[in-house]
């Protein structure tokens, strides 16, 4: 990787008031997000994993401006888009894309594909009309859609079709890097191998860098460079996709993978059927998240929250006795 | 056992046979839309009114489960067979607690008062390791979490000791955690009751973990059964192949997945010869023009194929 990266994230945050009462007041705070910092380098992939409501699809959102972050630096090649406006900030919002779970609820029913494709190029005024149609037209077949289907609405399509739509906005404004909320979730598994090559394919092709936000850890270490780790607000663990899966530092993610079956039955675990229950975002306290379930855990852990700490190059990790 | 469920003019299920005995876990695996719930709701005689079994039978514990009355099978439901549903907040009543619910059951197969009844029902929250029990009884649905719903729904399954469990993608809708715990569960009680289960999912890794037995269904069909160390060993048919193929396991790094070209085909718009043909890379002639039938390729593996001893 080379050295400045091209999405550098700083101690981001995305606090949500707790309303409470007839006047709504804000009793409180839920740290959906509560200082993430990673980076990104040209043509990697990093993998953002964890569990339901650990704050993975709102660390992407946040990156797209799509809720708006508390705290924290967005960072584009060094450059941050407070400072911006106008057609810089435009051309800052053009870098990074974003494809959504969901093909069917992210793509508006009422409009045909060539429509879609061609709305981010209309807002951001790229190329004359004939131009457009003509990219709209490559993208299509860049995503395997046949281009006599251009007229035709979402709902004409099947979930993998309809994902390849979705990649194809992302890439009509020719992004550096594309955020990928959990784009195989919703498909069949033979649908979900081809939407997975497409997307290695797109990164070979065009350099892209993604961020690839997934509660599978199948998916994310078949598609990884890194691998980050969350865990109720925090990045617990980030490493290089290697050692994280042969050799993790934190106890939750040996927990997670503990926990994936494996294609094996020759390999069977013993899964245990233990009563330990994720905790709530809003009543983490003071101290590691993770305390509560942690089989390591001391007073120290109750008490303080500990750092990500690099252990070497390769992996950083917070956790007081790792 | 066969089942052919009919919904309007085209078939959902067609020659499906299956057999699981005490203490077997069955896995039934496949993708969306090759009839794999559809047969769930068919064993729990639950199939929607559009649906109807137009052949065959389903025989359990001896008994003809098809030909006896409505009112005979209300009797057997949760008592002798009892289903788990992929999302418990459909598959539970969201205004009674749910202790209510489970000892709401408990009186409707077992003939016990309303406090006896109770203490059942949080014995059985107890077994599937629900914290606090007496208290998570007292609570509704939407005051627990996606996991402990899920341990709710299967106590309420669970609670009359049913010889067969049908568990529909039980695990489908949940973290990997809480799934590893809930699968652990599962085959703790099946351990300690002898229960029978059909496990219906689309994960093959799930199926590696758990089964005894997996039949893979596509488009409406049995296309492979065999013990799981077979099928995992020497999987045969081509479909079975690419959806091994087709999982994302990490190791050597990046490369490309084996996928499936194309989509699974409408259950009502079938090709005339083997459904998969469209989307195989062994097809030939004979298998566009002719349906292949199942048949055993050793010790109870059985394939539908014609073209099975090229694949090896």
């Amino acid at each position: 990787m080379p050295d400045s990266p091209l999405l550098e994230v700083r101690d981001l945050q995305v606090h949500f008031p707790i309303r409470k009462g007839v006047l709504q007041r804000a009793r409180g705070v839920v740290r959906a997000v509560d200082g993430v910092s990673f980076a990104i380098g040209r043509g990697e992939t990093l993998g953002l994993v964890g569990e339901s409501g650990c704050g993975k699809s709102t660390t992407g959102l946040a990156l797209m401006g799509l809720t708006p972050a508390t705290g924290g630096i967005v960072r584009i090649d060094g450059m941050a888009p407070q400072r911006l406006r106008g057609a810089a900030m435009r051309a800052w919002r053009r870098r990074m894309q974003i494809v959504f779970q969901d093909p069917f609820s992210s793509l508006n029913p009422r409009q045909r594909v060539a429509d879609i494709l061609r709305a981010p190029l209309d807002i951001h005024r790229i190329g004359t009309p004939a131009e457009r149609r003509e990219r709209v037209a490559d993208l299509m077949a860049r995503v395997g859609l046949r281009p006599d289907q251009a007229g035709n609405y979402p709902h004409e399509f099947s979930g993998g079709q309809r994902q390849r739509i979705g990649i194809a906005r992302a890439l009509a404004l020719r992004p550096d890097l594309i955020i990928c909320d959990e784009p195989v979730s919703a498909l069949d598994v033979s649908v979900q191998a081809q939407i997975l090559n497409l997307l290695s394919d797109l990164q070979e092709e065009y350099g892209l860098s993604f961020l690839m936000i997934s509660h599978d850890l199948g998916v994310v270490e078949h598609v990884s460079h890194r691998v980050a780790v969350m865990y109720l607000g925090r990045i617990v663990e980030i490493a290089d996709k290697a050692r994280l899966f042969e050799a993790p530092g934190h106890p939750y993610t040996e927990l997670l993978l503990r926990s994936a079956p494996v294609m094996d039955p020759r390999r069977r675990r013993r899964f245990s059927a233990q009563a330990n229950e994720i905790g709530a975002a809003g009543a983490a306290p003071g101290g590691c998240a993770f305390a509560p379930r942690c089989p390591l855990a001391t007073d120290l852990c109750r008490t303080t929250t500990p750092a990500l700490t690099p252990r070497d190059p390769r992996q950083s990790v917070a956790c007081h006795h790792r | 056992m066969r089942i052919a469920a009919e919904s309007g003019a085209f078939e959902v299920v067609s020659g499906l046979s299956l057999a699981v005995r005490p203490r077997e876990t069955l896995c039934i695996v496949g993708e969306s839309g090759c009839g794999k719930s559809m047969t769930a709701l068919a064993l729990m005689r639950l199939l929607p009114e559009a649906a109807q079994v137009s052949a065959g039978s389903i025989r359990l514990g001896g008994q003809d489960f098809l030909a006896l009355p409505e009112r005979r099978v209300e009797d057997m439901r949760g008592d002798t067979i009892a289903m788990i549903f992929q999302e418990p907040l459909t598959a539970l009543n969201p205004v009674m607690s749910i202790g209510a619910q489970i000892a709401e059951a408990v009186r409707r197969h077992r003939d016990v008062g309303r406090a006896e009844a109770w203490s059942r029902a949080v014995a059985a929250l107890a077994t599937v390791r629900m914290p606090q029990p007496d208290l998570r009884a007292r609570q509704f649905p939407h005051e627990l979490s996606g996991g402990m719903r899920q341990r709710a729904m299967i106590a309420l399954a669970l609670v009359c000791d049913p010889d067969v469990v049908i568990a529909d993608e039980p695990t489908t809708a949940l973290d990997v955690t809480i799934q590893a715990q809930i699968l652990g569960l599962l085959s703790d009680l099946q351990e300690r009751n002898g229960a029978a289960v059909v496990l219906i999912t689309h994960d093959l890794a799930v199926v590696a973990e758990v089964a005894d037995r997996v039949i893979v269904m596509y488009a409406g069909r049995k296309v492979e059964e065999a013990a799981v160390t077979v099928l995992f060993d020497r999987p045969l048919h081509p479909y079975t192949l690419g959806l091994m193929g087709a999982v994302p396991r990490g190791k050597g790094g990046a490369g490309r997945l084996a996928d499936i070209p194309g989509t699974v085909p409408a259950l009502w718009d079938l090709p005339a010869g083997c459904a998969f043909a469209p989307r195989c890379p062994r097809a030939s002639e004979r298998c566009r023009r002719e349906r292949p039938d199942l048949r055993d390729h050793g010790a109870g593996h059985l394939v539908a194929c014609w073209n099975v001893d090229d694949a090896r």
